[in-house]
């Protein structure tokens, strides 16, 4: 078949796990993630940055996961929803969504959660404007977002974690 | 059937965590395109880039040559079957106008190949390198004109009604209704004067987050696997078989984990086309449509103008009412009859007392996208006109909307014409409302809104924005009566937990959840005894699926007496091991207790007895329900905007329902289902639309340039359940899916002439569209 694009070598650490791949150089993070890591819990609602499913933290700042490419994270420490629990035990955040319905279909769940866990970890008490604008780049089509601010400022007044 | 309301019970009316909260949450849950599936090709659609012609030739020699191409298919090559892909029920009142791929195309964003390769971006480079000539064929967009004996027709290929209805082609009318009671032109004649207004709603796109997405493959035992995001798995499967011509029997549909539907996945859009990839391979397959695809090929909700026309008495009594929908279903014919009727039954019955009423309406092809399910389902339009000309006659008369609503509106023992007048692509089914309690609605939401405080006020912010308030008021349906059928079935296991089997499909509704809440209370063991297995056609009993707001009354029906049965047996086992009467037992916290003896076998006990010892047996039960009936939720739904007259700009302040769904059976859900609903119809009513170019090309198929409410857009949102009992329904409950969405353009557009003085008449209330109000009303 056609080679379209070189293979690049990457270095990664993904939820505190150390990756070497080789990948195309074309290769969006959010495809490495799902396709090469199997990470599926990053989601893709659009492809192009607008609804904020893929996203997930990139260095300590939240990205969306399908407009940075695999090789642009060479040597950069990724956190998906996936490292967010640690075993059985669940992040306060994750607690809070599922208490106050926080998730409907989801599908926006996981890209909601790291947008709202790294303002956490910013600013673990965030005023309402803070969050709503934290999770501003995150579409919702289900719950309306009440829940979801609802959620998160129940573990913003708690203190984080 | 005994059951009384709310506080006696131990499951039912409780806020329980949703069944799939933890997966989701740990981000574990699998959708559609999370599985990994081994050795699976792409496939890939070639749309039409013009909006009318038929193809003279397609030449795909080149795109075929590219290494890594498996196949492409189109209208030469593959079955040409007429269907609908509407994802109803059989047989459909959809008519019978697509075929996989047809020689005509008919809209910009029609069918034209699916391109078969190793990889997506292999199969996209191939999409380009084909090459199609037209011969490009007039086309018409706009569905006002739609039947213009110079409109070009649109199907005129053997297309067919697959029941008896009236479909006329020839004319671009794809469903027509014509119904009535009264004299309506007596009644015209008794009123004091007469209120007509044309009122228009939009296209607009679903947006589930999750686009749609289907994937088949065989199994090992060489059958059919179909695991696909939909909302109606069985009538999927049937309609695979049916285009495909390859048996039931092989063919299994699964529905995992969906990113929601709104109806957009009710139609049949992909499964056919990944079963006939795999057929022809013998491949794994996966269609995944991108965002763009989704809102111009998918489905959308159905533009319509409504045309009301009252005679009305000084009064304020309503002598006749006409109302006159044209709707425009784009290039293919889903849901062309029935989002249109609903448009009438789902909103002429609530102001029953009026003697004369006729609904007339027609449905048009036009050379645009298709029309489909979605959310509200036709009465979001029909209310859009009812709850303004409501609006509008009370102000003329000077009466108080809210007085004048629970004067007018259809109360618990009355009925409506309508009812039995209009259904689904037959006459309906008469029902007498048994519960009702709209007035409460009403009031509890005026005081929350405050109402008599705010209404007519005018107050200015400091911004020099002005407020409004307006209300919308509205019923829906639950289930489409003698028609929707859920079933369940139930064994109990040794451990004293229950296999629940559903056919019904979760969106994300929380239906899984419900249901097994519905089971546990019969049951009296916690909703975590209840393990939910739903929507796989292998494995589970029938259901339609998720739409029409049927699932918690239908198919909670089906799972209530499903595990009726089951208790019923358990207690005859526990007979046996107590040497006690049934009558004399009780079933109590996952266990049997004696009424003489105070002595209890736990459930665990129970099913190991059964199994091992005595009377051995499996205990399992099974249930269908249809239902005979649709008992309407009822909503009361109130906005307060802010609106700059400098700029035309309306912002959402405060949005009030007040909902009667019955009993509740999960509190918390239902709030959601409402929520969700009201921001999508705010979003719609102020945001929303479609852009065409003159060839009939969305230009805005993105969430950037389609704008949907994110969380800095929200208003400040109050839900109120209103205490309710449905006799019918199971432990009382109603529906709550849909109704919610219906009120928002209305309230928000009776809010804004509060405010301002202008009335809308078209959505979205754009700010372009409201400064051009406020400006002719200037002039």
């Amino acid at each position: 078949m056609k080679e379209y694009t070189k293979e690049l070598n990457i270095t990664v650490k993904v939820n505190g796990r150390e990756y070497h791949e080789s990948v195309p150089a074309n290769m969006t993070l959010l495809q490495f993630l799902r396709n090469k890591l199997l990470l599926t819990g990053t989601k893709e609602g659009c492809g192009i940055g607008e609804c904020g499913a893929c996203t997930v933290v990139m260095n300590g700042k939240t990205v969306t996961s399908c407009l940075v490419l695999a090789a642009e994270a060479d040597g950069a420490e990724i956190r998906t929803i996936e490292g967010e629990a640690k075993g059985e035990k669940l992040t306060a955040l994750q607690e809070s969504f599922i208490k106050y319905h926080g998730e409907q279909c989801g599908f926006c769940t996981p890209g909601m959660i790291m947008s709202a866990q790294n303002l956490l970890d910013r600013n673990p008490k965030p005023t309402r404007e803070e969050i709503v604008e934290a999770i501003s780049g995150n579409l919702c089509r289900c719950t309306g977002y009440e829940p979801i601010i609802k959620a998160i400022e129940a573990v913003a007044e708690k203190g984080n974690r | 059937m005994a059951e009384k309301i709310s506080d006696d019970f131990n499951y039912v009316g409780k806020p329980v965590r949703k069944v799939d909260s933890l997966s989701l949450a740990r981000g574990e849950a699998r959708f559609t395109d999370d599985y990994d599936i081994q050795n699976e090709v792409y496939g890939v659609f070639l749309y039409s880039d013009i909006p009318h012609g038929r193809i003279r030739e397609i030449d795909t020699a080149e795109a075929l040559s590219i290494d890594g191409v498996i196949d492409i298919f189109h209208h030469g090559n593959t079955p040409n079957t007429l269907y609908t892909s509407a994802g109803q029920g059989y047989p459909e009142p959809s008519p019978y106008d697509t075929r996989l791929f047809d020689s005509v195309v008919r809209f910009v964003g029609d069918r034209v190949a699916l391109v078969v390769a190793e990889s997506e971006e292999v199969a996209r480079e191939a999409a380009g390198k084909i090459k199609v000539n037209y011969e490009e064929l007039p086309a018409v967009f706009d569905y006002e004109r739609a039947e213009e004996p110079d409109s070009p027709r649109i199907h005129a290929d053997g297309e067919f009604p697959k029941i008896p209805v009236a479909y006329l082609p020839e004319k671009n009318i794809a469903a027509k209704i014509d119904i009535g009671f009264g004299n309506i032109d007596e009644g015209f004649k008794e009123a004091d004067f007469i209120v007509e207004n044309t009122y228009r709603m939009q296209y607009a796109s679903h947006c589930a987050t999750e686009p749609h997405v289907a994937r088949a493959y065989y199994d090992d035992r060489g059958r059919l696997t179909i695991v696909t995001a939909t909302q109606v798995p069985f009538h999927a499967r049937r309609i695979v078989s049916m285009v495909l011509g390859i048996p039931i029997s092989s063919i299994r549909v699964i529905k995992p984990r969906i990113g929601g539907g709104f109806g957009g996945k009710q139609e049949v859009i992909l499964e056919p086309y990944v079963a006939l990839i795999t057929v022809r391979t013998g491949r794994a397959s996966r269609i995944k449509l991108s965002r763009k695809e989704v809102f111009v090929s998918s489905r959308t909700r159905h533009p319509m103008r409504v045309r009301l026309k009252t005679g009305v008495k000084k009064s304020g009594e309503i002598t006749a009412l006409e109302m006159d929908a044209l709707m425009n279903n784009g290039a293919y014919g889903s849901h062309a009859l029935t989002v249109l009727s609903n448009a009438g039954s789902k909103v002429l019955p609530l102001f029953n007392k009026i003697p004369s009423i006729r609904f007339r309406g027609e449905t048009v092809y036009t050379n645009l996208p298709v029309g489909g399910a979605y959310r509200g389902y036709g009465a979001t339009q029909g209310y859009f006109a009812f709850n303004q000309q409501i609006d509008i006659i009370t102000r003329k008369l000077g009466l108080d909307i809210i007085e004048y609503c629970k004067k007018w509106h259809i109360r618990e023992g009355e009925t409506s014409k309508i009812f039995e007048a209009l259904g689904e692509g037959k006459e309906g089914v008469s029902q007498v409302i048994k519960s009702c309690k709209l007035d409460e609605c009403i009031d509890r939401g005026a005081a929350e809104i405050g109402w008599y405080e705010k209404r007519g006020k005018r107050r200015k912010l400091d911004n020099g924005w002005v407020t409004g308030v307006g209300m919308a008021i509205g019923m829906q349906g639950s289930g489409i009566p003698l028609i929707d059928m859920g079933s369940a079935s139930i064994k109990m296991n040794e451990d004293g937990s229950f296999n629940l089997f559903i056919g019904a499909t979760d969106l994300g509704t929380g239906s899984d959840t419900i249901l097994a809440q519905i089971a546990a209370e019969v049951l009296q063991v916690p909703v975590d005894k209840m393990i939910v297995l739903s929507s796989d056609t292998d494995l589970t009993p029938f259901d339609v699926g998720a739409y029409a707001s049927s699932t918690t009354y239908v198919s909670g029906s089906a799972v209530k007496k499903c595990a009726e049965k089951i208790r019923k047996d358990i207690l005859e086992v526990a007979s046996q091991m107590l040497g006690e009467e049934v009558s004399g037992l009780k079933v109590k916290e996952g266990t049997v207790v004696s009424g003489k003896t105070g002595e209890s076998v736990s459930y665990s006990d129970i099913c190991t007895y059964s199994l091992y010892q005595g009377g051995q047996h499996q205990i399992q039960a099974e249930a269908s329900s249809v239902m005979p009936e649709s008992p309407p939720p009822f909503i009361a739904q109130f906005a307060e905007v802010a609106v700059d007259v400098e700029t035309g700009k309306v912002k959402p302040l405060r949005f009030v329902s007040a909902v009667d769904c019955g009993q509740a059976i999960n509190p918390v859900l239902a709030e959601g289902q409402v929520e969700g609903a009201v921001v999508n119809g705010i979003s719609y009513a102020l945001t929303e639309e479609y852009r065409f170019d003159k060839k009939g090309r969305m230009v805005n198929p993105s969430f950037g340039n389609y704008k949907i409410f994110t969380a800095p857009d929200i208003p400040e949102i109050k839900t109120i359940l209103v205490e309710s009992y449905e006799e019918t329904g199971p432990f009382g409950a109603k529906s709550v899916g849909e109704i919610a969405i219906n009120g928002p353009a209305p309230a928000i557009a009776n809010a804004i002439y509060d405010a301002v003085g202008v009335r809308l008449f078209e959505t979205p209330f754009t700010p372009e569209r409201v400064f051009k109000a406020l400006k002719s009303r200037e002039e």
